[in-house]
Parts: C-alpha cells; structure tokens; sequence
C-alpha cells in the first residue's frame, strides 16, 4: 500500500469485565464509530455499547409471513385451480389438509430469513476482507482477547488522543490499524 | 441480621448447587488449544482404522442400492400384504435419531440449559446424518429413483402435481425443511469456531478453507448482537418443527385407517419415542467420542447423568403409551382394533413385541438409581439395548399392522432378505464414516459456547473468593 491510511485504532483486553468497562467508556467518551471483537457473546455488552435492539425478528417474522402464503397458495393453486384431479372424493382444497405443508413452508423461509438476513443483511458477510485482520493480535480474538476498536471515520477520533485514551483505559497492544 | 445468616451452618454437599460443568483449571486459551488440537492435530492411526471399516461399509451400501436399481425393490423381502417393511422401519428409525439432536440444541437452549454446551455440536451433527441415512429409504423404496423429483411440485411435463391431500407428501416437506433447517443451525454455530480454525491455521490450505467457511467472521459485538438473535429464533422455530417432523411422520401411519395405526396418540408417542432414541445414541457416540478424543472433562459425568435421566422419562412415556394402546384396543370395542393388539403380542411377532418391551420400557427403568445411571459401562449398554429396541418399536408398528390383512387369505409374514440386512447395516457405515469425517475436520465441542459457560462460572469462583 502506497499511502498508510488508517482504519482506526484498537486495544486488547483479557477478560469479559475488562471489556464491558472499556466498552462503557468508550461510549461514554463520545464515540459512535467503534466496536468490540469478543471471542463470544458478552452478557450486556450490548447495552455498555449502547447497541439498539436488533430489527432481525421482524425481517423473519416477514420471511415466516410469505413462506406461510407461499405454502398455501401452492396447495391452492397446484390442487384446486391448475390441475384438478379428484383422489379419494377428497376437496381440492381445504385448510386441514394443507395445514401441515403451509406450517413447514413457514418454518423454512423463516430460517432462511434468519440465517442469510443475519450474515448477509445485517451482518455483511461473508467478507474477504477487513482492516482488523491486518493486526497481528486479531487472531487472538477468536481465542482469548477482547478487543476494542475505535474507527478513524469517527468524528471525534484523533490518532495520539484515542490511543492515550485507549492506554489508559488499560488496554493491551494499543496500537493504529492500517485500513 | 447478617450475623444470623452467616451462622446457619452450610451442607457440605449441597444439592440444589449443580456441579460444573466445566472440570479443571481452564482459561480461554486452555479450551481453544484442547478443541482445536482434536482437529489440527496428526490423524491417529485409530481413526485410519475406523474409517476404513466404517467406508468398506459404506461401499457395501452402495453396491446394495445398485443392486437394487438394477433388479428392482423385489430384491427386499416387501410382500402383500406387508409392502412397508425394512425400509419403512429404517426410515422412522434413522429420522427419531436425529430428533434428540434438535432437541439438545434447540429446546435445551430455550430452557437455558447450560449443559448442553458440551453435546449439542456433535448432537447436531448426529442430526445430519442420522437424516441422510433416513432419506435413502423413502428416495429408493419409490422404485424407480430416477423419477424422486416427482415428489417435489416442479412443473414437470405432465402437467400434474404432488398429491396434497397425502400425509406422505406432507413428510417429504417435512423431512426436508428438517433436514435444511438442521444444517443452517448447525452451520451458525459452526461459524465462529471455524473462525478460530482460521487464526490457528499453519497452512495454507487450512487457512484457505477455514477462512472460507467462516465467511469473514471476527468476532464483532454489532455481529454477534444479531447472531444470538438468529440463534435464538432458529431454537424458537426448530422447536415446533422437531416436534412436527415426528408427528408428520406418524400421520403415515395414524391418518391411514390401518388397525393398529389408526390412533390419535401416535404424534405424541413418536415424538416422545424419537427423542428416546435419540438419546441413546447420542449416549453411544458420546461416551465413545469422550474417550477416544479425551474430553472427560468437558463431557462430564453430570452431563452423562442428565441424559440418562431424559431417556428415564421418554423411556416411561413411551411404555405408557404402549399400555394406553392396549387399553384403547380393548375399550374401543372395536374387534380389529383388539384383534391387532392381540396378535401383537401374542402372534407370530411375539418376539419382536416383547424384544421392545424388555428393550424400551424395562431397561431404562434401571436408571432409577443412581449407582447404575452413574456407571460408565452399564449405560453404554443400557444405550445400545435402546438403540435395539426402537428399531423393534418402528418395526413391530410396521409389521405387526400389515401381516394380518382384512381378510384371513391376505395374510402373510415378513422375512427380510440379505439385501434388506446389508443395506441396514451399510446405513450404519454412511453414518460412522461422515460422524468421522466430522471429529476430524469440524470442531466437536462448541467451542464460542462453552467459553461463554466458563466465563460464567468463573463469575461465580470470584464472586464466592470475595466473601
């Protein structure tokens, strides 16, 4: 890379307590722009980040909707306006028998809704790539370091400041990432 | 006030405090290396074995099923009247296994049951393969397999459409979305462990595919908020869908006006008997897995404890159906009814009959006390028995109802052909050959999870050190 841009800064923490402090204060600094890499879910780092609820449920609960409407119509359609065959004197159509089919069409694109709504739109991934992984203490993440990074886009963020204030709220491995 | 409180003597052995479910001095990085080590490190020459065996297997199944295209479903031993037999029997068998994967992940996480940390990803995975075996039945007992796209409504050139209005149909979406739904729930709580494949990978390789499969993941908290939400909900709609995939599979029986099938406690009693089964093979793997890979500590007894105590209840709950069977037989007054029940257990299925009953509804009982559910040997035997019982319990279902027709001319008896018991067992080898493709290369504790069970308890050890 010719010119060093900077993505943000970031420091390392070594237990989930360490982190949901730093969290807080960061937020309460003023920053909007950062984030934390945590090796699992942290209880409460939501709220010490200031996160808002997730509007997933009501993206799967719109999944859920068209798959149930989807079931029926296909039953419908298929059976009692397509192609009418009678089997057993049975109807066409009727709620009773396409109970079944309509509940798993919903169950089905509600997962769909649920796993690609999550990676893919709220989410963004998968992703080749992103700045974090340029620093060599990422792959900690994934094993025993919480992390907090500051991104440079935030308007309150200033390289020697943000990084003296990630010192001193008693990160580890302070440092600038390249973006 | 405070005084008072701290002089009420405390019991040693409390029992209202769980044990933990995490044993010995662990850290983060401590669970990382032992998990990712099974899978990173040099193939043991065991495994070399197993998996040649379980492949030759394998290979015996595939040649059965070739054999079968070839010649035709005649080469099983399906007669009339008895045209559900072997394959039917193999089908409900393999599909219940898979349920107490669903359930350990999906209920037992809705019921914050932190144990299942430790067996829900090897569970899941028993899931997946415990319905591909189960697929191969219904997919060749068609007849002609090349023509199973017609069971989906694909606008091919006839012009018609699956019949709607039979519970088979609704199986083929049920098993389906079953298995669909299973392999995206299994494959979320892959992800950030895959992630940590990623960052330990010394080779390329490793690093290419690891880093593929877990799409970019890095542990981001505006990630992870979403991700629990995911999680969740699949567990909120995996739960009903366990339970309806069973009960689905009981209305091919119950929805038909067979005696002995006709019943409208079928959908409970197969649910209850499939997460039975279930059980007991999670118990088998479990138990194998646990000492093979050494992971005493992770999978402890208290986890082996619960389960035999799951499979306690289902266990009960199936014997009471199978009591309330009778009863309703006999207080239906229906004659074909009773008739079916008693040559059930008094016909020339007897064995089969009473096989189950010892298997499923007096074995368990043993786990009362606590002595037996505790010892290691005996509940992997006790696992075994069950495993052996359920498949009589589909096949005494099966068999027993269709060999005495309406009619006294109709009967018949069903005996199974070679190519029914290869082909069996060769489900057994696809089964252990991808259970061991799984140990080698997919992390098989959840790895995220379990550290966010470690950090709980290590909450606890200091909130306990303080006082």
């Amino acid at each position: 890379m010719a010119q060093n841009k900077i993505y943000g800064a970031i420091a390392a923490f070594k237990t989930d307590t360490e982190i949901l402090e730093a969290a807080r204060k960061v937020r309460l600094a003023g920053y909007s722009k950062f984030d934390c890499h945590t090796p699992f879910p942290v209880h409460h780092l939501d709220q010490a980040m200031g996160l808002k609820r997730s509007k997933l449920p009501f993206f799967i609960l719109a999944c859920g909707a068209i798959g149930l409407l989807s079931g029926f119509l296909l039953q419908w359609w298929t059976g009692a306006v397509d192609y009418k065959l009678v089997i057993g004197g049975k109807p066409f159509f009727a709620p009773e028998f396409a109970t079944p089919i309509m509940f798993e069409a919903t169950i089905l694109l509600s997962a769909f809704g649920a796993v690609f709504g999550m990676l893919g739109l709220f989410n963004g991934l998968p992703t080749l790539y992103h700045p974090i992984f340029n620093v060599e203490v990422s792959k900690r993440i994934t094993n025993d370091r919480f992390l907090v990074s500051i991104e440079a886009k935030d308007p309150q963020f200033n390289a020697e400041k943000t990084l003296q204030f990630l010192r001193d709220l008693g990160g580890e491995e302070v440092q600038l990432v390249d973006a | 006030m405070q005084a008072v409180a701290n002089e009420i003597p405390v019991p040693k052995k409390n029992p209202l405090i769980k044990p933990l479910l995490i044993e010995g001095e662990q850290t983060y990085a401590t669970l990382t290396e032992q998990i990712s080590t099974v899978v990173e490190g040099k193939t043991p020459r065991n495994w070399y074995i197993a998996f040649g065996l379980s492949f030759c297997i394998t290979a015996m199944l595939g040649s059965m099923l070739a054999y079968l295209v070839l010649t035709g479903v005649g080469v099983w031993g399906n007669n009339q009247p008895v045209g559900w037999a072997w394959d039917i029997t193999n089908f409900v068998f393999w599909i219940g296994i898979g349920h107490a994967g669903t359930l350990i992940s999906a209920i037992l996480f809705l019921f914050r049951q932190k144990w299942r940390t430790s067996i829900n990803r090897a569970a899941e995975a028993m899931t997946l393969f415990a319905v591909a075996c189960a697929a191969i039945y219904p997919g060749f007992h068609v007849g002609r397999i090349w023509f199973a796209y017609w069971l989906f409504p694909l606008p091919y050139n006839q012009g018609m459409w699956p019949n709607f209005r039979s519970p088979l149909e609704w199986d083929v979406f049920a098993v389906s979305t079953y298995g669909t739904v299973s392999l995206l729930f299994w494959y979320v709580g892959l992800i950030p462990d895959l992630a940590t494949l990623r960052d330990r990978a010394t080779t390329r390789l490793r690093q290419v595919i690891y880093g593929v499969f877990s799409l970019g993941w890095r542990g981001s908290n505006r990630h992870w908020q979403h991700y629990e939400v995911a999680y969740m909900i699949l567990a909120g709609i995996s739960t009903p869908l366990v339970l309806s995939v069973h009960t689905i599979v009981s209305f091919d029986f119950a929805v038909s006006k067979i005696p002995g099938w006709h019943t409208t406690i079928f959908p409970p009693y197969f649910v209850a008997g499939a997460v039975f089964s279930g059980f007991a093979m999670v118990m088998t793997l479990m138990l194998v897995a646990r000492w093979a890979l050494n992971l005493q500590h992770l999978i402890t007894m208290y986890h082996l404890e619960v389960m035999n105590k799951i499979m306690l209840v289902t266990g009960s709950i199936v014997g009471y159906a199978y009591t309330m069977e009778f009863f309703m037989a006999w207080y239906s007054g229906n004659m074909y009814e009773k008739f079916t029940f008693f040559n059930r257990a008094f016909g020339p299925y007897a064995w089969a009959y009473w096989t189950m009953f010892t298997c499923n509804v007096v074995s368990p009982q043993c786990f009362w006390s606590k002595k037996l559910r505790t010892s290691i040997p005996f509940m992997f035997f006790i696992s075994i028995v069950i495993n052996i019982g359920m498949w009589f319990e589909r096949f005494v279902i099966i068999g027993t109802s269709l060999h005495r027709d309406f009619l006294p001319s109709s009967w018949g008896y069903f005996r199974p052909t070679f190519v029914d018991i290869l082909t069996f067992a060769g489900t057994f080898g696809l089964f252990m050959t991808l259970f061991l493709l799984f140990i080698r290369f997919i992390p098989v504790i959840a790895l995220a999870e379990v550290k966010g069970v470690l950090a709980g308890q290590l909450h606890k050890a200091q909130g306990h050190s303080k006082h």
